[in-house]
């Protein structure tokens, strides 16, 4: 049996949530919602984050556009997902949502721009 | 002559102009400083904004674009690259621009959501010299997530709030190593998610009671000196050790930025440096109103939208309606044990709906209290809660018909331990 204390970080209101584990079967208690406890259970076994950064976009009037990973990745390869996407360059025009990146580190995950940036061209 | 003039398009100032169009006001005007919309959104790159509003999780440039959409859509109109340089409380507003050059116009109401500034190294008394690498955290994120500018490689942050622990994570996203985060109170003023998603996963110690004594430097700065405060936070003599960096981001606190509310003379509270309004978001002067972080400075975004619908929704009535003088009675919102403020301060009796939002601030942590709330020291409502914190805004929700019926003209909401 294992237990553990977690912050749940699904939403603000940051449950302190305990985890026991008994041959692989999680109980959680805590927690205000059912993602809670999906969060708590991914948590104790391949945690996994939204990683929000930005790359170098030209022709426009700022110089980064922020992107986010679409889903979650693997807490684990938070670093080596920066590396790639701090070699990208885009071009602007830029449409919130345009894909940057397919399928980062082969995770089935898309690296997408989180907002609009026109051309200044 | 505009109907409204919201000062500020930031997410308080769209959705204010939204709200106001939506009610039927098609004069609208709303006027930015900056070069584009969506105010400091657009620098919080990070995700976390939209939970209650969208049942999403969307990152700030994702939260601002749907509200600049829908203010295009419904075609109000913006200016950009206008600043506000005075406005005066018969509600003539002087704006200047590049295009239009100086410009007085008229409106029957204003709306005010020019946000909030930071709190510099100059605010919290660190004495010394001023060498490169000293940075308000805010500075350091629209340098970094929209200039492209990387601010520094070893990094000092000095304050556990928001903006202070999302800076921690993008600086060593970015490749920096962030040595500390440095809080003078015994508790965080971020919330937890942020501590454990920004400083846990990468191992970056949080020194809670501490603060910065020394700031160590040539032409740039070589490194702070740190010590422990005691439960008055004043220095503990012979506790000081020293951490090597380049760069300190403060991120110590927001003031409102109220300058053009004071010369319309708008009454500011003490407390919260934001207007004192009633429950339409009204400030001392008819038909201007107030949302947003120029109001009291939020924690969620969400919240943000919420009230200033609300202000837009009022200022369109206030608006339409030609009753606006009526005096009505006014019932005062006081908070007594435990909590710093309570915004709106004044409710008229004469404009109650059914229900009535208030949002409110706690001095300290507590755990297992219930919210007692008074009319003229007799109990109306006990809401119970299991953990509170200065850090996360409290939002309730109450019903007229508890207190609209009698005389009083007191509310009081105070903290009490459960079972007593």
């Amino acid at each position: 049996m294992r237990k553990e204390k977690l912050t749940c970080i699904v939403c603000p209101l940051g449950c302190h949530l305990e985890i026991t584990e008994t041959d692989g079967v999680f109980k959680v208690s805590g927690n205000k919602c059912l993602r809670g406890e999906k969060y708590a259970v991914v948590e104790m076994t391949n945690p996994t984050r939204v990683v929000p950064t930005t790359v170098v976009i030209n022709g426009a009037k700022l110089t980064r556009l922020p992107v986010k990973t679409s889903k979650p990745i693997p807490k684990k390869d938070i670093f080596k997902v920066m590396d790639i996407i701090n070699k990208v360059e885009v071009e602007a025009p830029i449409k919130m949502g345009d894909t940057i990146i397919e399928n980062i580190l082969n995770l089935g995950i898309n690296i997408v721009a989180t907002r609009s940036i026109k051309s200044v061209m | 002559m505009y109907d409204i003039v919201v000062i500020g398009g930031g997410p308080a100032g769209l959705a204010a102009a939204i709200e106001a169009n939506k009610n039927g006001i098609k004069k609208i005007l709303v006027l930015e400083r900056d070069g584009e919309l969506g105010g400091i959104l657009q620098q919080c790159i990070h995700n976390g904004f939209g939970l209650h509003i969208f049942k999403e999780e969307l990152t700030g440039p994702e939260y601002a674009e749907r509200f600049v959409n829908e203010l295009e859509e419904l075609e109000i109109e913006y200016k950009l690259n206008s600043m506000v340089i005075d406005i005066t409380d018969d509600k003539t507003i002087t704006y200047i621009n590049p295009v239009d050059g100086l410009v007085k116009i008229d409106a029957k109401a204003i709306i005010l959501s020019m946000g909030c500034r930071e709190r510099t190294r100059g605010a919290i008394s660190i004495p010394g010299s001023r060498p490169a690498g000293i940075l308000s955290a805010g500075t350091a994120q629209r340098y970094v997530n929209m200039e492209g500018y990387m601010v520094g490689k070893k990094i000092v942050i000095v304050g556990s709030g928001d903006i202070g622990l999302i800076m921690a994570r993008r600086m060593t996203l970015e490749g920096a190593e962030v040595k500390a985060v440095i809080e003078l109170m015994p508790f965080s003023g971020g919330l937890n998610r942020n501590i454990v998603q920004c400083l846990d996963d990468f191992d970056i110690p949080l020194m809670l009671g501490h603060t910065i004594t020394e700031i160590r430097n040539g032409n740039r700065v070589e490194g702070v000196s740190v010590s422990k405060v005691d439960e008055n936070l004043k220095v503990i003599e012979g506790t000081n050790f020293d951490i090597e960096c380049d760069t300190i981001l403060f991120s110590v606190g927001l003031i409102p930025e109220n300058e053009l509310s004071l010369k319309a003379g708008v009454t500011l509270s003490g407390v919260t440096n934001g207007a004192v309004v009633n429950e339409s978001m009204e400030t001392e002067v008819s038909g201007i109103f107030a949302c947003g972080n120029v109001l009291h400075v939020h924690d969620l975004v969400d919240y943000v939208t919420e009230e200033s619908r609300k202000a837009g929704k009022f200022a369109s009535e206030y608006v339409k309606n030609d009753k606006k003088d009526v005096k009505s009675k006014i019932i005062d919102i006081k908070p007594l044990n435990g909590i710093s403020y309570i915004v709106p301060q004044k409710l008229r009796k004469d404009h109650l709906d059914e229900e009535v939002s208030l949002y409110m601030r706690v001095r300290n942590v507590y755990n297992n209290v219930k919210f007692v709330i008074k009319g003229d020291g007799k109990v109306l409502k006990e809401i119970k809660k299991s953990h509170l914190a200065p850090g996360e805004m409290e939002q309730m929700t109450i019903k007229t018909e508890l207190f609209k019926s009698d005389d009083i003209i007191d509310l009081t909401i105070e903290i009490v331990e459960v079972g007593k």
